[in-house]
């Protein structure tokens, strides 16, 4: 029983350092998957394109990020980053997490893309749409609506995946719960205290994704 | 257009496309003028989808020429968005944007290509979408149509774009028997007004009906062109005479 009530005390004691660990959080994660959506567009589009070289760098790029465990990647922009370019901390992090999930994110639109009926495109062109304004108005729409679940998925991997910017030094949720924990060697609760933050973030994240998809579904 | 009056509208000559190894069309020749209407015939692979789809360059031609008003259009020296302007295009599987309201589907080539305001294209759509008799679903999602209905938004959105020629590529194909007829009595309306049209279909009573003229077509060939009455009834070629014992 004393156990349950020293976790709480710790939780309720904890809450003002955890809302500032809470907002570099959301900041970070809202910030690269911004662009990692937009990275992930673009690689996406040149997969599709007609042009050998373009197809190998968007291939050369997913298979850096796959092939490298994310925290090497972190710490390899972080360093090339903030030493060499003189980048402040906060950036070097949402760069290495927005290169991330750029290509998981590359992917996954790539895929929606392609799903859609070739038939589509054809309409599109047989009434004197360009390539470029058939993508935009007929296929990507219609992608983007096929995209949101998956989507939805990657972006909940990318917000835990902001935990690893602790390692170089940030204090988002999980530095705080880290730095917390090794102050006071009392590691259980504040780790305890970390997993809820987080729970809560993905519940009210899979509400809007779900809210999202159902809007979207009102034309099928 | 008074002064195309009776002109060619298409002409294709010596007309060759392959896919790989497979050669789909072999020499066609075939002339199309103004408010005609041509039937094209023939069994499944004998290559009229693909003649229909190189006349508005959904396909490439491999060698010959397509005159398309007076014009020979090629790949290399023409805008092929503008020449699709002028040759509509109608589908089997109708190909409506699912994302789009009916309206929206008839007014998006007309406000994004033509460049026209979203007031005119909004009249003229709902113009046409009545023409078409379905003046109360302007406001719907296409999933709620049926078959014939979703065809009937397709030959409207096409018509938006003002083209001078209309193809149809098995327009009642995919449709259930029973909306077939609604489909065939909107293109049938259509060639009254005058509209050049090529159309791909098995619908033989429509061809005798509509059409001005038939052509055959087996294994990448033209075999015989000829009045619906005449190619149905009097086909001069075996392979027309076989064709056709087959499918009347």
């Amino acid at each position: 029983m004393s156990a349950i009530t020293h976790f709480f005390e710790i939780f309720t004691g904890s809450i003002d350092v955890f809302l500032d660990g809470l907002w570099i959080t959301i900041k970070l994660s809202v910030v690269s998957l911004l662009i990692a959506f937009i990275i992930g567009l673009f690689f996406a589009i040149l997969k599709i394109s007609n042009i050998k070289i373009l197809q190998w760098i968007a291939d050369a790029y997913i298979w850096i990020v796959r092939g490298t465990p994310l925290i090497v990647q972190i710490f390899i922009l972080f360093y090339g980053l903030t030493d060499i370019l003189l980048i402040p901390m906060f950036w070097a992090g949402a760069a290495g997490l927005a290169f991330h999930s750029g290509a998981y994110i590359a992917e996954i639109i790539r895929g929606a893309i392609q799903s859609i009926d070739k038939g589509q495109r054809e309409a599109g062109r047989s009434l004197g749409m360009s390539r470029g304004l058939t993508m935009r108005r007929i296929i990507l729409p219609q992608a983007f609506r096929r995209a949101v679940p998956s989507l939805g998925n990657q972006f909940i991997i990318g917000i835990k995946d902001s935990s690893l910017v602790s390692f170089i030094g940030m204090q988002d949720l999980f530095g705080v719960a880290s730095t917390m924990g090794s102050n006071s060697f009392d590691y259980l609760p504040y780790y305890l205290t970390v997993a809820i933050y987080y729970l809560l973030i993905v519940l009210i994240l899979t509400y809007v994704v779900n809210l999202t998809e159902k809007k979207l579904a009102r034309s099928d | 257009m008074d002064t195309l009056n009776n002109q060619e509208m298409i002409k294709v000559n010596k007309l060759n496309k392959s896919f790989g190894n497979l050669h789909v069309l072999k020499n066609i020749n075939l002339t199309v003028k103004e408010s005609d209407v041509v039937v094209l015939v023939g069994a499944s692979g004998s290559g009229k989808s693909t003649l229909l789809r190189c006349l508005n360059f959904l396909e490439i031609k491999n060698s010959g020429q397509i005159i398309i008003e007076g014009e020979q259009i090629e790949k290399d020296t023409h805008d092929l968005n503008k020449i699709r302007q002028k040759v509509g295009m109608v589908f089997q599987h109708f190909n409506l944007f699912p994302h789009m309201t009916v309206l929206q589907n008839v007014i998006e080539a007309p406000i994004q290509v033509k460049k026209q305001t979203k007031q005119e294209a909004i009249e003229e759509g709902k113009y046409l979408l009545e023409k078409v008799g379905l003046g109360d679903k302007y406001d719907v999602y296409p999933s709620t149509l049926s078959g014939g209905q979703k065809q009937r938004v397709a030959i409207a959105r096409a018509l938006a774009m003002k083209p001078d020629v209309m193809l149809f590529d098995e327009p009642t194909s995919a449709l259930d028997p029973e909306l077939v007829g609604e489909v065939l009595a909107t293109m049938k309306e259509l060639a009254e007004e005058g509209m050049t049209m090529v159309v791909v279909t098995h619908e033989m009573g429509f061809a005798r009906e509509v059409a001005d003229w038939a052509v055959y077509m087996h294994e990448g060939k033209i075999i015989e062109v000829g009045s619906p009455n005449e190619l149905f009834d009097n086909p001069k070629e075996k392979r027309t005479q076989a064709f056709l014992s087959s499918v009347l």
